[in-house]
């Protein structure tokens, strides 16, 4: 059919689009709506859990061992949490939530921040100083992939044990960071830096030092935040090492806590799920935080090509 | 200020590769020169030894009269403009500029009035707060020109700093780049890879083909008497007439027998003859030009054709009726350069 000059043809440009946008406001984009009803499904079966601990925190005990998840809301969500931060369940009185959520923190942040100083440190040596042999070292560095904590464990015990760091955090910490995954990840991020930069950074009289704190950490914030997130959660979510290595009951973390819901059921007791759900919950929260406040710079640091 | 003298520096890379041949020249003081030849030559090499980047293998350079090969790149008064920029992605504009006065320990104060002065020189002024993401290549290079100025360097060093821009901005910023150098006195080495910013920006022009020093001198001496067949086929555009030829019974020939000129004494057997396009007679002469195609260019036209069954290209004014066809030439004696046919190199 040929073309008819209509009034929205010859109107400025501003209206037209309106008039545009007007007729195709009414039609429904079916595949859209399928794609969210999938995506909206999807995140409720991954939530459920989590909102199943919640209701359960806030009936008794002695309901859950009746009826177990329900619909209904108690009253008991207050008494629980300050149960479940305050009320130790150990002899010594030292495994309080707020105790272990405490210790958690420090093996997250330390377990993250020592692993993110000492690979940025090690990839800086490795891509821009002239070592001898620098390739051997970073092949070395590499295949300590091939040999996580879990399969060195003995031996590791053994040595952390010989130098006395058992029930401390020197001890918790330090035999977790060493494994390559970081290093690695930076040796190729400063790969891609380009050489130009370090060297009108030599011209601008900035020495070693200067260039790394100046220049290459700034450059590699993304980066760091990517690692962050995924070594906070690596180290938040420990239960092997921390089990052996902290026998203390002070310096118990939260994920070690949660297993004592069972042995409550080994007395013969009602176990505690009120308060153990909120421990649950809280063993959560952190991870998830960290990855909501840092995802957009974790996509960034994987994917940036700015630089 | 700075004069710069290189004594047979020569490098050779790491895996046994000699990227620069021995090499001696001076740059005066508040000269402008030009390291120019093909991608792979060794010109970024030659500037980064100069720079202190890359070390000398053998050979001596020195800034006035100091030998510098040991010293740090920090410590050599230089300032380098790079053709990607090397602009720190991080730091705004003003940062950028300013972090090497930093570095050096200078009073904040001082520091805020040299960036403003260099940027208020680049029309940089309203950009000092953006970061170099937020700005256009034109824009960058000035960044990176800023970086340089501030220092008060004694030496300039530039790493083919246009050749990212787009041809309209790099003529533009080719006149900058001259005009600032000019003002502000600093004895300077250019590298391109490009003829033309060769011709048009340099005092002097150093010609470099495969690490090796090919020539040395003024546009003007590079241009009329090229000193090989590199450089007269390197420089200009079109490039110059090469062709094969003879000097028999005392007169220089094409390779069809047409005599040119007079033989120089002394002289006999094969030659290379050389003549610049826009030196070409057309329309009257003894040699025959058979034109396949003219190649409108506005301001003027180029005839390309063959002349003695090779490949040959002439220069006419726009308002020339000549088009495809046999022509007669001429090829002034003046204008002709020989070449041995062998090494290349201008008899
Ligand atoms: N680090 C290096 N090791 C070995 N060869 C190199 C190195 N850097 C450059 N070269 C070689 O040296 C030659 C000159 O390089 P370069 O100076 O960068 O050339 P240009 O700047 O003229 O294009 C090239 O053939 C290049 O492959
Ligand atoms: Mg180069």
């Amino acid at each position: 059919m040929a073309h008819i000059p209509t009034t929205s043809d010859r109107a400025p440009a501003p209206a037209r689009l309106l008039a545009a946008g007007r007729r195709r406001a009414p039609r429904i984009r079916w595949g859209g709506l399928v794609d969210h009803l999938v995506l909206i499904a999807g995140a409720l079966f991954m939530l459920a859990p989590s909102l199943m601990l919640l209701q359960m925190s806030t009936i008794p005990d002695e309901q859950i061992m009746r009826t177990g998840p329900s619909f209904q809301i108690g009253d008991r969500f207050l008494p629980n949490l300050d149960k479940a931060l305050n009320e130790s369940m150990s002899f010594s009185g030292e495994t309080t939530g707020r105790n272990m959520f405490r210790n958690s923190m420090i093996l997250g942040f330390g377990f993250a921040i020592g692993k993110i100083v000492i690979a940025m440190m090690a990839a800086y040596a490795i891509v821009y100083f002239r070592l001898r042999f620098a390739m051997l070292a970073f092949w070395l560095i590499f295949t300590t992939l091939l040999l996580p904590l879990e399969v060195r464990i003995v031996p590791s015990y053994e040595i952390t044990q010989q130098l006395g760091l058992l029930n401390t955090w020197t001890g918790l910490i330090v035999p977790l960071i060493a494994s390559a995954t970081a290093t690695f990840f930076f040796r190729q991020y400063f790969l891609s830096v380009p050489e130009e930069l370090v060297e009108a950074a030599r011209i601008d009289g900035a020495g070693p030092i200067r260039f790394f704190l100046d220049i290459l950490v700034p450059l590699s914030r993304t980066m760091v935040a990517a690692m962050f997130i995924i070594m906070f959660v690596y180290g938040w979510n420990q239960y092997l090492w921390p089990t052996m290595i902290s026998t203390e009951e002070g310096r118990f973390t939260l994920v070690q806590g949660i297993k004592q819901i069972t042995q409550g059921l080994e007395g013969g007791h009602i176990p505690e799920f009120g308060r153990s759900n909120i421990l649950a919950i809280l063993a959560v929260l952190p991870p998830v935080l960290v990855v909501v406040f840092f995802q957009r710079w974790f996509v960034k640091g994987l994917t940036d090509t700015d630089k | 200020m700075a004069r710069v003298a290189l004594d047979r520096v020569r490098k050779v890379y790491r895996n046994g590769f000699e990227a620069v041949k021995p090499a001696s020249f001076e740059i005066a003081d508040g000269e402008f020169l030009v390291l120019v030849g093909p991608s792979g030559c060794g010109k970024s090499t030659l500037l980064r030894m100069v720079a202190g980047l890359e070390d000398i293998t053998e050979g001596s350079l020195s800034i006035n009269g100091r030998e510098v090969n040991g010293v740090d790149p920090a410590e050599r008064d230089i300032a380098m403009v790079f053709q990607n920029y090397a602009l720190y992605p991080h730091m705004t504009v003003r940062r950028n500029i300013a972090y090497g006065l930093k570095n050096r320990g200078m009073a904040k104060d001082r520091i805020a009035a040299k960036v403003q002065e260099a940027a208020r020189m680049l029309n940089l002024t309203e950009h000092l707060d953006r970061k170099p993401s937020q700005l256009s290549g034109g824009q960058r290079q000035r960044v990176a020109m800023g970086r340089a100025i501030v220092r008060d360097p004694a030496l300039f060093l530039f790493d083919e700093p246009l050749s990212n821009l787009d041809a309209k901005l790099r003529n533009q910023m080719r006149i900058e780049v001259k005009a600032l150098q000019r003002r502000l006195g600093v004895t300077s080495i250019y590298v391109t890879h490009d003829q033309v910013e060769a011709m048009t920006m340099a005092d002097r022009i150093i010609v470099l083909n495969a690490g090796r020093i090919e020539q040395i001198g003024t546009p003007s001496e590079i241009y009329h008497s090229p000193a090989s067949v590199f450089v007269a086929s390197f420089m200009g555009a079109p490039p110059m007439n090469l062709m094969r030829g003879a000097i028999e019974t005392g007169a220089v020939r094409l390779s069809d027998g047409t005599a040119l000129m007079q033989a120089p004494a002394g002289r006999g057997g094969a030659v290379t003859l050389g003549i610049r396009p826009e030196d070409v007679h057309v329309g009257e002469g003894p040699a025959d030009f058979d034109v396949a195609l003219v190649e409108e260019l506005g301001a003027h036209r180029l005839l390309h054709g063959e002349v003695a069954g090779q490949p040959f290209t002439a220069h006419v004014l726009k308002d020339s009726p000549l088009g495809p066809g046999r022509h007669r030439i001429g090829l002034p004696a003046g204008a002709l350069s020989l070449f041995d046919p062998d090494t290349g190199v201008r008899l």
